[in-house]
């Protein structure tokens, strides 16, 4: 197979001088001296002697001799159920906006330290996202209201209960308005419900900060049910996203990402898997996994919808659209009839008529029943625009007594927040049910925060039947309180929000044993899957068309908001694993940022493309839409739409949010607006221009280059099918070493790995780029966060990486995600290097690291061809004997933040070399198991971080020498036509291997592809 | 090069061969009982009552062979010694008498090679010297090379003084034989302003203080023989030695976790509810303080707030502030509940006789080169123990006879990251 090129950015593709220097450059790097004048200082050879002498001396006198003295506390009475060193794993879920994940909380010593998926539930199935994973950190946040306050003041409970419920009391009649984000937990509704009972004419409002509305609205009109329903990715063997990120952000993301999963997994055998249509205006984790992917402006977004309705038989005129666009229409609808009842089209559209044209769409092809089951509905979103509407004109008229809020944070995330912040004025009295100081919790006179949901109980409701758990972790931290118990005090009932909630269940489950088995397994599902159900689309498709048709065109420019997949809608913005966590697509980190293609960017400077990928400094644009204005770093996507600027959401929080999201980016909410019926998240009309000005943004992008080697396989589907082998064709070439390739290629002696050997495969079709394996690897591992400046400087310390590659068109490129972490070469070329043999080879084939041997060469970094070791630059966690080296950017090392540390891993200090150890405790853990139960170690047993957290399933990890597991099917049987080894032809002999990605497009003419090929290579 | 040495050694192979033999024969010990096995058993095992050299619970062992009249008795005792005092034997029932009637517990489990190795030591042990110590138990082989040592030491002296003075001697000669012949020659510089010689002793200067100082920064944040006083005077010798308390009782963790686990003070209670004075033998510091074991206990009762008059817990109780006395560093993961478990090491493997001791002390050193040598010489439960059945090369090499024993080493427990993450 003719191998295509691969880039991570512009840079590479077109290899500037720029990147030819960064390449050459990779390891040398300046000495981290701030002041120049140290550097230029000319120190006589006595003084130095000097200050050697004298430092040698501080050293010693500052590390002293004394050994401290350490005292055993034992508890008093021991928790029957706390053995010291030995996890305990509750149940609980991830219901935060509507995103439904049940979940088990892994705790320590009474400290929850790690968040894993529940796999007993049907819908997940374990599945968890990077938000999930990262939310056991924000459980520690420093910047969480530690207290009730009254106008921003200390107070007690007991005092704020007594003013709440005397200004409940006179409010005379007025109503009360409770504006919550959606909310999962059927008895939480019911305590809503009592409360509201009690002040006849108030109103439980529900507003989502990145609305579903205009689905919800649209579902209403064309099913007569105001809900959504649930999809069924699984059994969708083509797919078309219309701008829904289905396997970032939209809705439940891990669900979908492991149903879509489903039909992504192929072997020789059974060379069958579904394909993705993707219609989109910026560059989404979705498109980036589609097989073929269409851009167009955020204004058309109905005319593509309008458009595939006409191909798929509707009787709507289809409108003119952009030829490329057009042809890929017909494509997909061509692809979408031929599987008819296995076909799925999705949209992230909040246009009520967009969405209806979508309904009639899955009407036509069949969705209504099979992959789009309208009987069993999800809550995931219930947020409805016109009703927060109204909230807010009645606030504003003085028409409404109290508001509490409860999620919801509308001064920060509403469009129209200054409308809604003067009505808050107007309210007579208001409470905020948040868990910090964050924009709108400023402007209520009393907040009451909530306890973490790791502190508290509930209970969720995902479809109807499909229940989950919460249950607290640990003892509420602070001075908070549920939020339950707060409205039922002031609805005047007695009775504590725990035992309102068993009593609750109790009754429903018919006893007090099966309530503790509903804790402990963490979810209630019914016995058999509910029969799925189509509904009858009666959605005036003429009325909705005509009123696409109608709206108004777009400008020369247009704008569109987007949801970042770490940072989603800003709600877990403080959390400093998310904000370093490289997005998948920009690769950066920590800020948001105006994302413009190439060929715009170039009208604001023609060096644009150059060395301007690699250097820190971005051209700052003043972007105004919605006579509105921000300044914001420009940044090049490839494969954003040539007239479209796209911005994240959750960015510009205020600085009382916390340390790691106050004042970062700018708040891009501003741009969204309210048509009557829903929020719009783009813009039509937008004017760009240079100010002048530069911003650094870290981009992980241009670290660790593979300066074009050939690292990823790939081929498409009828390749595939036509010659499985071809793919791996190259592999044939290491046949002139001998049969065996790890024998024969080498002088030195083999070594067979008596027990067991550890091995791990990831199939690069199912990896879709979402990072939560970085995350959870983060939390397991005790990976320090390093702040901007330092990932600005290739600093970052991520075990895992998902390296990121585009390839072909600059304009509409294919993307190919890569997770890269330390291979565990059998050869290791950076064992060879070390000194100090602080890095060797285990007998299980694990490449381990002895920290405490390390002295910081950087040898093997140097020597490493995958790039994956990791210095500490710093002392990112206060290892180090000097307390003034710590550099903490993010209030990590606080007392409270550091409980999140996984005890069995130790902190690494500064000047240590740190990479991937296959998550070694666990390793050690599960042989412990199973040797203290006199068995061998079985299947499955053993799982690293990144293989539990991943929803797809990419990632498949055992014991190779055992015939029985996973790992050595994989390997020897089931896809050895697409299982390779990353620079394999080096024989380093890889732990990994990986299975080459596999498209599902009709094979390209090879003559026109080299064609173009020398075409590129021309340009360059 | 090579050829000269390559012809050298042939030529001189068989001296080579005769030195080499020489070297290695007085270790190669070709007796079947081996000692050390012994001594590992015999500290594990009889320690906590029995001392080679004088009477503890049990009697003094030395001599014992001689002491039974047959062997076999002698195992069988050992064994299962209640079995052999119904038999009827006399000597048997008369030492049995002569201790109380306190029956030594039986050891079934003790094969006759573990019992001979056992005997081995026993025969072999020297008496401890009394500069030695605690050391005398734990440092393995160390008595004999120090007693050389100090011999070596005195010889080379005498030789480097003897040098000394030939050297002074000859220098003088060659003076006086220069002066006769009329060759000028310089004044003989005394010894201690001769370059050379100060040279030489700063060199040695070094290298001593070098050892030392090395010796010295090894030794840095290692505490053996650490035995820190305690909040409460808690004699392990009384529970675990003389009331025979089994460790896992209060150590439950030691199964189960990393951590053996310093008891909750609900455990302490479930026995000092009811055992509110102390009636043993008298209690000492190791300063030789005399300690009043009831008051010790009150001290318990003021911890948890237990009343003992009224029966009752009429406080709050707070915890234990103990010291902490055997202390990994943080990059070490040690798991009690792997060595308890799945090695079925005994307690005094590294704690040394605890039942012995009424305020613990730091046994070994804890470090790494400790850990390490055990690691290489302890065996696994290969055979016993289906997690090894995947070794299915090294079982195979057991069964051709290429090795007789699985260490805890050949299946990888000297790799950095089994300890070390």
């Amino acid at each position: 197979m003719e191998q295509k090129k691969y880039w991570k950015g512009l840079e590479e593709l077109h290899n500037t001088e720029a990147h030819q220097e960064i390449v050459k450059n990779e390891f040398s790097e300046e000495l981290p001296f701030e002041s120049e004048s140290l550097l230029n200082a000319t120190t006589p050879r006595r003084d130095f002697l000097k200050y050697l002498g004298f430092t040698t001396a501080a050293a010693t006198i500052a590390a002293s001799c004394e050994t401290p003295i350490k005292k055993a506390i034992p508890y008093v009475n021991k928790p029957e159920e706390i053995t010291p060193g030995v996890a305990n794993y509750y149940a609980s879920s991830y219901t935060i906006d509507g995103e439904f994940l049940p979940l088990l909380v892994k705790t320590r010593e009474g400290r929850p330290i790690k968040i894993e998926g529940n796999t007993m539930s049907t819908i997940t199935g374990g599945s968890t996202t990077a938000k999930s994973q990262g939310a056991v950190l924000s459980l520690y946040d420093t910047a969480r209201l530690r207290f009730p306050t009254i106008g921003g003041n200390e107070t007690t409970w007991t005092e704020l209960d007594k003013q709440v419920s005397a200004a409940l009391a006179g409010l005379g009649g007025a109503p009360v308005a409770i504006l919550s984000s959606t909310l999962l937990s059927p008895t939480t509704k019911k305590v809503i419900g009592e409360f509201l009972a009690k002040y006849p004419g108030s109103r439980h409002v529900v507003y989502d900060a990145v609305s579903y509305s205009g689905m919800l609205a649209a579902n209403e009109a064309s099913y007569g049910k105001r809900v959504i329903p649930s999809y069924h990715f699984e059994n969708a063997w083509t797919v078309v996203s219309l701008g829904a990120d289905f396997l970032g952000t939209w809705l439940n993301p891990a669900e979908f990402a492991k149903g879509f999963a489903a039909t992504r997994k192929i072997n020789a055998k059974n060379p069958e898997m579904s394909r993705h249509f993707a219609f989109e205006s910026t560059m989404s984790l979705t498109g980036a996994n589609a097989d073929y992917r269409y851009t167009h402006k955020p204004s058309e977004a109905g005319a593509v919808a309008l458009a595939l309705l006409a191909a798929v038989g509707g009787n709507v005129t289809a409108p003119t659209l952009d030829p490329k666009v057009a042809e890929g229409i017909k494509k997909a609808a061509a692809s979408l009839k031929a599987n008819a009842g296995k076909a799925l089209v999705v949209s992230g559209s909040n246009d009520v008529n967009v969405q209806i044209i979508v309904n009639a769409i899955n009407d036509a092809i069949g969705a209504n029943g099979t992959t789009i089951d309208l009987a069993n509905p999800s809550n995931y979103r219930q947020g409805n625009d016109v009703e927060m509407a109204k909230l807010v004109s009645d606030m504003n008229a003085g028409a409404i007594g109290g508001l509490i809020v409860y999620g919801a944070n509308p001064v920060y995330d509403y469009f129209d927040s200054a409308k809604f912040a003067e009505g808050l004025k107007k309210v007579k009295f208001s409470v905020s049910f948040n868990d910090r100081v964050d924009e709108t919790t400023e402007l209520c006179k009393y907040a009451a925060p909530d306890h973490h949901f790791l502190e508290s109980w509930n209970d969720a409701e995902a479809k109807p039947g499909y229940y989950s758990f919460v249950q607290p972790t640990i003892s509420p931290l602070f001075k908070t309180r549920a939020a339950q118990d707060s409205l039922l005090t002031w609805a005047g009932n007695t009775t504590p929000w725990v035992d309102y909630l068993k009593n609750e269940w109790v009754a429903k489950l018919g006893g007090i044993e099966a309530w503790d088995k509903a804790l402990q397994d963490g979810v209630i599902e019914p016995a058999t899957a509910p029969a799925r159900g189509g509904a009858a689309f009666s959605g005036d498709v003429a009325g909705a068309a005509a009123k696409i048709s109608s709206a108004k065109k777009g400008g020369k420019l247009e704008l569109v908001l987007y949801e970042k997949v770490a940072i989603g809608n800003g709600r877990l913005a403080n959390n400093p694993w998310l904000q370093e966590m490289p997005d998948p697509i920009t690769r950066s980190t920590w800020d948001n940022y105006a994302c413009i293609s190439n060929t715009l960017a170039k009208t604001f400077s023609t060096q644009l493309g150059d060395d301007y990928e690699i250097n820190l400094g971005k051209k700052v644009l003043k972007i105004k839409a919605n006579g509105k204005e921000v300044e914001l770093p420009l940044l090049i996507v490839p494969g954003i739409h040539p007239d479209v600027v796209a911005i994240a959401v959750g960015y510009g929080r205020s600085e009382k949010v916390g340390k790691a999201a106050g004042g970062i980016g700018k708040n891009a909410y501003i741009f969204s607006s309210f048509n009557g019926t829903t929020v719009d998240y783009f813009a039509p009309e937008v004017a760009v221009e240079a100010t002048g000005a530069k911003y650094d943004v870290a981009l992980t992008q241009t670290h660790n280059s593979y300066e074009g080697r050939p690292i990823v396989k790939e081929t498409t589907l009828e390749e595939f099918k036509k010659n499985p082998h071809e793919v791996n064709e190259d592999r044939a070439e290491l046949q002139k070493f001998g049969k065996d390739f790890r024998k024969d290629a080498t002088l030195y002696h083999n070594y067979e790995y008596p027990g067991i050997k550890w091995g791990m495969s990831i199939d690069l079709n199912t990896c879709f780029g979402c990072g939560a394996c970085t995350i959870a690897c983060q939390a397991e591992n005790n990976v320090s966060v390093v702040g901007k400046q330092e990932v600005g400087k290739a600093h970052e310390m991520h075990w895992i990486r998902i390296d990121r590659y585009f390839s072909g068109d600059e304009n509409n490129p294919e993307v190919v995600f890569q997770p890269m972490l330390c291979q565990h070469c059998d050869n290791a070329p950076c064992e060879n290097v070390c000194p100090v043999g602080a890095t060797n080879h285990s007998n299980e084939g694990i490449n381990q690291m002895a920290y405490n041997r390390c002295i910081g060469t950087r040898y093997c970094a140097n020597n490493c061809p995958y790039k994956v070791r990791r210095l500490n630059w710093r002392d990112w966690n206060g290892a180090d004997s000097f307390e003034n080296n710590l550099y903490d950017v993010a209030d990590m090392n606080d007392n409270l933040t550091r409980m999140v540390l996984n005890p069995d891993v130790v902190v690494r200090s500064r000047g240590v070399m740190e990479k991937c150890s296959f998550c070694v405790q666990r390793l050690q853990d599960a042989k412990l198991a199973a040797k203290k139960e006199g068995r061998p170690v079985k299947d499955g047993e053993a799982k690293t971080a990144c293989q539990q957290a991943c929803a797809a399933d990419a990632i498949v990890f055992g014991n190779v020498n055992d015939k029985n597991s996973a790992i050595y099917k994989i390997r020897n049987e089931e896809q050895t036509e697409r299982m390779y080894y990353v620079l394999e032809e080096t024989h380093t002999l890889p732990s990994i291997n990986y299975l080459a990605k596999i498209r599902n497009k009709d094979a390209e003419p090879k003559a026109e592809k080299e064609a173009a090929h020398k075409e590129e290579a021309h340009h360059a | 090069m090579y050829r000269r040495v390559s012809i050298l050694l042939r030529k001189h192979f068989v001296s080579v061969l005769i030195l080499c033999a020489s070297i290695v024969i007085p270790f190669s010990s070709v007796k079947a009982a081996d000692p050390n096995a012994g001594k590992a058993l015999f500290q594990q095992n009889c320690a906590s009552c029995h001392n080679v050299f004088k009477k503890v619970t049990g009697p003094a062992l030395q001599g014992v062979e001689g002491r039974w009249a047959d062997k076999k008795l002698l195992h069988q005792w050992i064994r299962n010694s209640a079995s052999v005092i119904a038999s009827g034997d006399k000597y048997a029932n008369d030492l049995f008498n002569s201790y109380g009637k306190q029956a030594m517990p039986a050891f079934a489990s003790f094969s006759d090679a573990d019992i001979d190795n056992i005997l081995e030591y026993i025969k072999t042990a020297k008496p401890p010297t009394p500069a030695g110590g605690s050391n005398a138990n734990g440092a393995p082989a160390g008595g004999e090379s120090s007693d050389n040592s100090l011999l070596f030491g005195i010889i080379t002296l005498i030789l480097a003084i003897v040098a000394l003075i030939l050297m002074q001697i000859n220098s003088n000669l060659n003076k006086l034989a220069g002066d006769k012949e009329g060759v000028a020659t310089p004044e003989p510089v005394p010894f201690y302003k001769n370059k050379a010689y100060i040279a030489l002793g700063i060199l040695l200067l070094f290298m001593v203080g070098g050892y030392y100082t090395i010796q010295g920064a090894i030794g840095l944040g290692r505490q053996k023989d650490y035995m820190p006083e305690q909040p409460i005077f808690y004699s392990h010798k009384v529970h675990a030695g003389i009331n025979q308390i089994n460790c896992l009782y209060c150590h439950a963790g030691a199964e189960k976790s990393k951590h053996a686990m310093i008891p909750s003070e609900n455990i302490c209670m479930n026995c000092h509810k009811s055992i509110n004075s102390y009636s043993g033998p008298e209690l000492f510091t190791a300063e030789g303080k005399k300690v009043d074991g009831t008051a010790e206990i009150h001290k318990l009762y003021d911890y948890v707030g237990w009343d003992p008059e009224a029966g009752k817990y009429t406080k709050p109780g707070r915890p234990i502030e103990w010291t902490k006395i055997h202390n990994l560093p943080d990059h070490v993961y040690f798991n009690h509940s792997q060595h308890v478990v799945a090695g079925k090491q005994q307690c005094q493997t590294c704690h040394g006789a605890i039942t012995e001791m009424d305020e613990v002390h730091q046994f070994a050193d804890l470090s790494m080169g400790w850990c390490i040598n055990c690691h290489r010489t302890t065996k696994v439960q290969f055979a016993d123990n289906s997690y090894y059945s995947i070794f299915e090369k090294l079982h195979q090499d057991v069964k051709d006879g290429k090795i007789d024993s699985v260490t805890v080493e050949m299946v990888g427990g000297t790799d950095c990251q089994k300890c070390h993450y």
